[in-house]
């Protein structure tokens, strides 16, 4: 099947342009979405040293976002952190999946695994070969790593000029949410998860400190213990 | 936010990453865990968004919050970028404070 090319560097291989240009136009698009989470966590309180550094060194939106909603509404660091790394988790799964997919030695997976998050294993898996798997996984990690803080700080410098209130900016968040969630829902039991977890925080909220609402909606996932109805008769392993 | 937050976010989001790629490596999970791994920004995404839209503290709240998250659900819906969701979400919002 791979017979003897003359080798190019991928950035001169026309074969890889397309995946290149797909991986930049996304990156890009999250650089949007690091804009918002600038603007908001300052909103939420934090400075915007806190704010650059969380996206600098933790690196996942949703478990970024949620830190820094959860804390700005007043809860306890163990909730916020809960409810946070919860939605961490999943990229130990990308993890599992990036690391049959990726060469090198133990420092570069060292690396790699910082940039492990949905994005670069959506790319990164969408590609027919392992060279192009791993080439749009290192283009997406390194693009996106730069507009998700370049997005940042410039949120955070412009939330901290204005008056949050007077711009909406508290219904930025939960709209950022909305926009992120949303390309989940045409999953059936995703939709479920959601309503699950959506309806326990709000009857939660009254009675429980703030923060574990959030914690508990995680229940919302036990809709995965049913078995699939479209493929009921076995699971391919990404 | 508080620093000690930050920190310990950090390793705990890193642990993650690094177990799944280094540690783990190439092995499988049973299917049903990784359905419901799967399954979890689905279920505390939404969550945050009733915490963010419903709630003020421990008090559930109806006020220009839900106008705005409203328009957002419909703009998600029509399929509109990422920023025009946000934007609409906070400019409802804040237009709704005004009236």
């Amino acid at each position: 099947m791979n017979q003897p090319v003359p080798y190019l560097p991928w950035w001169k291989d026309a074969s890889l342009r397309p995946a290149i240009v797909a991986c930049l136009t996304l990156s890009a698009a999250v650089g949007v979405f690091g804009f918002s989470f600038g603007v908001g966590s300052v909103a939420a309180g934090s400075s915007v040293l806190q704010t650059c550094a969380l996206s600098l060194l933790v690196f996942t939106g949703a478990s970024q976002f949620s830190a820094v909603s959860v804390i700005g509404a007043g809860g306890s660091i163990g909730s916020a952190l809960g409810g946070a790394l919860l939605l961490a988790a999943r990229n130990g799964v990308y993890g599992l999946a990036m690391s049959r997919r990726l060469d090198g030695g133990f420092g570069r997976k060292l690396l790699a695994a910082q940039l492990t998050i949905d994005e670069t294993t959506a790319m990164a898996v969408a590609q027919p070969d392992r060279r192009a798997q791993q080439v749009a996984f290192w283009v997406t990690g390194v693009a996106l790593y730069t507009f998700w803080n370049l997005g940042t700080l410039i949120g955070a410098l412009t939330g901290s000029a204005i008056n949050p209130d007077t711009f909406g900016l508290d219904a930025a968040f939960p709209a950022g949410f909305i926009a992120m969630v949303w390309s989940l829902f045409s999953d059936s039991r995703a939709r479920k998860a959601a309503a699950i977890g959506g309806a326990i925080c709000l009857i939660t909220v009254p009675f429980t400190p703030i923060g574990v609402p959030i914690l508990l909606s995680v229940f919302g996932v036990l809709v995965g213990l049913q078995k699939p109805v479209d493929a009921p008769q076995r699971e391919v392993a990404s | 936010m508080t620093w000690t937050l930050i920190i310990l976010l950090t390793i705990g989001a890193y642990a993650f990453k690094v177990t799944g790629l280094v540690i783990l490596g190439g092995r499988t999970l049973p299917p049903i865990f990784e359905r419901c791994l799967a399954l979890i920004p689905a279920a505390v995404v939404t969550a945050l968004v009733m915490k963010d839209t419903f709630t003020q503290g421990q008090e559930l709240v109806l006020d220009a919050r839900a106008l705005g998250i409203a328009v957002a659900v419909i703009a998600a819906w029509r399929k509109a970028p990422l920023i025009v969701v946000i934007v609409l979400g906070a400019a409802v919002t804040a237009l709704v404070r005004q009236i």
